[in-house]
Order: structure tokens, then sequence, then C-alpha cells
């Protein structure tokens, strides 16, 4: 009898479970989660579910009947492992052995070291922690956002339609300008101001101030914004610190090939989702990590196959991944879509419409098109994705 | 015979699971996505992954 350990409780670790039953892996497994709760849907978080109130049961994945029978470990995460004992080791001190391992255990928000007092201060990964901002948000709250990336701007519109007022803090030039570019995210900045939202770009928050809990910011060029709520949505750092002296390259999450498998592990090891650095032969370059939620899901379906191959001794399926990249977001009544990655383009052209109405903008490269971005035109989309698709590196 | 349900208080029309199935559902139009109801058993694994890439999590299959 062997067993695998999968360690993380989200949408990854969900479907290499579901792909290990699909691949014919009977034997035993093990979800490990930090969370009390079982698999859910984080999206919403910082949409529907953050202005509507949290209800997690509401937000619970399906379980596909074929992993009825895995176990579920949940409330206690693994915080040591040992790949040539081949254990892991929980924050509650239970040892679990493993045959296969699974990485599974995605980010956490980034924590800037900044003075000042903590009450006030929220981050937003977790269900728990939408609950926890929910409550002090609404008509008359003062809120700061820190990072103007999908996260800090999705909070922003929601804040703005809860009734509170709203300050965006980031250093970037234009709001989720990364993925968008300038022209785009500019655009972005004049719909979210036009709802109310104050942008104070190209500056970072110095100081929080108040004496018990937070009363306000200080900026680095010395303004002061009153706020009895901040949202530091300021990016992420991997979950691999349970990983420290196996000898893995853990600087960028875990290096792995196109079936999943992690490079320089000798044990059966495969990391899926957004802690998974891995080649997408589409757009070729270096391997990436990609913080989208389509990436668990496909990089979870290759990685069950292998590891249940590796178990019975057999090659992985080290064939090409080809996975569309894919993001999607909802700030007041717009749908911003993209496929491909508009993030490694040197040049983007608005092909339909403009920036400031409904429009479809495409993104290229040396190598030709890489992304394309629609606002409001989600059907005119699927060309693109199609040509896209058939890209070679 | 497999049928198809989807929770259009739910669903945002971002129309991921054509790319999946694209014989069962389509954006009109108008952008909204339309779909059949019911599919053939061999089309099973098609539409377990468009229920997986939903982002609303909006579409539910039962064999009949």
């Amino acid at each position: 009898m062997t067993q695998v350990v999968i360690v993380g409780a989200g949408l990854g670790g969900l479907r290499v479970a579901e792909s290990l039953r699909a691949a014919g892996y009977t034997e035993h497994i093990v979800l490990v989660g930090d969370e009390d709760h079982l698999p859910y849907n984080r999206p919403p978080l910082s949409k529907d579910a953050l202005a509507g109130g949290v209800q997690v049961e509401d937000l619970h994945f399906r379980r596909k009947d074929s992993i009825d029978d895995v176990e579920w470990r949940l409330g206690s995460g693994v915080v040591a492992s040992d790949l040539t004992a081949r254990t892991v080791t929980l924050a509650d001190a239970t040892v679990i052995p493993f045959d296969g391992l699974v990485v599974a255990s995605g980010i956490r928000p980034r924590i800037l070291p900044i003075p000042g007092p903590t009450k006030g201060r929220h981050l937003l990964r977790t269900a728990d922690d939408a609950a926890g901002l929910r409550a002090e948000l609404g008509p008359g709250t003062s809120v700061v956002i820190m990072g103007a990336g999908f996260i800090g701007c999705e909070v922003a519109a929601t804040a703005r339609k809860l009734g509170a007022e709203v300050h965006v803090v980031a250093l970037d030039a234009e709001p989720m300008i990364r993925p968008l570019g300038t022209e785009l995210g500019a655009a972005m900045r004049r719909r979210h101001e036009a709802h109310g939202v104050n942008f104070h770009m190209g500056r970072t928050v110095a100081e929080f101030l108040g004496n018990d809990h937070v009363t306000g910011v200080r900026l680095d060029d010395g303004t002061e914004i009153d706020a009895t709520v901040v949202v530091e949505a300021v990016g992420s750092v991997t979950n691999t610190e349970w990983l420290e002296g196996n000898d893995l390259d853990l600087s960028d999450g875990l290096l792995v090939d196109s079936a999943m498998v992690v490079q320089g592990a000798d044990v059966p090891m495969v990391a899926v989702g957004d802690v998974a650095r891995h080649p997408n032969a589409l757009f070729g370059g270096p391997p990436r990590r990609i913080e989208h939620w389509n990436i668990p899901t496909e990089t979870g379906r290759r990685a069950g196959a292998a590891l249940a191959a590796l178990l019975r001794g057999d090659e992985p399926d080290r064939s090409a991944f080809t996975a569309m990249p894919s993001f999607w977001s909802d700030q007041y009544d717009y749908k911003i879509q993209s496929f491909g990655m508009p993030g490694i383009a040197t040049s983007s052209v608005v092909a339909v419409g403009t920036v400031d109405a409904p429009c479809v903008v495409e993104y290229h490269d040396a190598t030709g098109l890489v992304g394309v971005i629609g606002i409001d035109r989600t059907a005119d989309l699927a060309p693109y994705r199609k040509q896209l698709a058939q890209r070679t590196g | 015979m497999i049928k198809i349900q989807v929770d259009m208080d739910k669903c945002q029309h971002y129309g991921q699971c054509c790319f999946e199935a694209d014989d069962v559902f389509a954006l009109d139009d108008d952008g909204k996505l339309v779909y059949q109801e019911e599919a053939s058993d061999d089309r099973l694994a098609d539409l377990e992954s468009a229920v997986d890439v939903c982002p609303m999590q909006a579409i539910t299959i039962t064999s009949a």
C-alpha cells in the first residue's frame, strides 16, 4: 500500500487528487490544508462574496465522487519535510509518511515591514480574511488599499459599492500595469476615478498612524490620509518554507518539467498551481510561475497523471505543456478577460473599440501575438484565443 | 445521456466552457451564454472539463 500526501487543500490540491484517481491511482491520498475549509473558490472573496457577506459553504468546489475516500487533514498545515525519510511534519507535530508528494501549497500575501499599529490592517487571501475585512467595511468607512493589482482594484470597486471612501496607494504608474500595460491601465484608472476612487500612484505607505488601531497612513511624500481600514495587496510570496533543508531551489517556487515533476528531487514529487515554475511551449522563454485561476486546474491534470505513472514505475507524459493562461476580473460592471501572456508583450494595439469603452487590445512581441485583453467584449476574444493556441513558442 | 444545467444567476458569460465543449456551449451575438441541455455520454470528459474551468462554478452535469 502506498500513500500520496498533497500539501495544500485549495484548487490545485483538489485537481491533483481527482487526476490521480482518473489516472488509476487507487491507493491512499492525504490532503493537508492549513485552513479549516474544504477547497473553495477564492476569486469571489474580493468581489461578490466580499460585497454580500462571506459564506464559505457557497464557495466550495464540487468534489468528484472519485475522491470520496481521500483523507482530509484540515486546520494544521505542513511546517517541515524530509525528502530522504519521505515524511512531512504538520504544525501540530504529526508526522505523515509519503511515497509520492504533491506541492500545492500556493502563495500568501506579501507583508511589507512598515512601522505603526497593526489593528485595522487586512490581508486578503482566505475566506476568513474576507469575513474580517467585510466586518469593517461600510458607508462612511475610509479605506486605504496598498497595491493596484487585480486584488487591490477589485477590493476598491467592492468597497465603493459598499459606500466606503477609497484611496489606492501604489508604486506603479498605473493600476494593473503589468498585465494590462500603460494605456489600458490608465483607462481602468479613469473608470475607477469616475466611481470615486482616489489614486496615489508612484507613492508608498511610509507609516501607519494611530496608537492601537490604525487611524490613517503617511505616504512617502508626507501626505497623510485618514483611514480606519488598510488592505495590503502588494503581491505575494510562495509557501515553500516547509521544503527548506532538502537541497531544492526555492528561489521562485519550484522548478518543474512539462509533466509538473519537481526538478532536483529524488522522490516522486510534483508541483502545481501558483507555486509551480513551469514551461509553456506556446510562449517559450524561461519557465514561469503564473498566478492565474486556470493554472491549478491545468497543471493539476498533468501532475496527477505524472505522479500516478511515477508510482507505477512508468515514465510520465513529458509532451509539451500548452495550457492557455487566462484571467478575468470584475470591477463595477466592467468585465476584463485575457488569454495568453500580455505581460510579456513589448507593444500593444487597440483592435476593437477604444480603451475608455468596450474594447479588445492585442499584445505583441517579436514572435507575434502573445496575448489579448477584452473589456466587455468577451465574445470577440474567441478567434484570438484560437490564434494564440497555434503558437509554437 | 448527460443533462447539463447552468445556474444563470452565477454565470458571468466568460465563455470558458465554450473552449472545452463548443458543441454544447456558445456565446451568442450579444455575448450571452447559450447551451444544449442534453449531450451524449461520449461527451463526458469534455463536459467535466467545462465544469472544472468555469470561473463562477455555475455548471452542473448529471448522468440521466
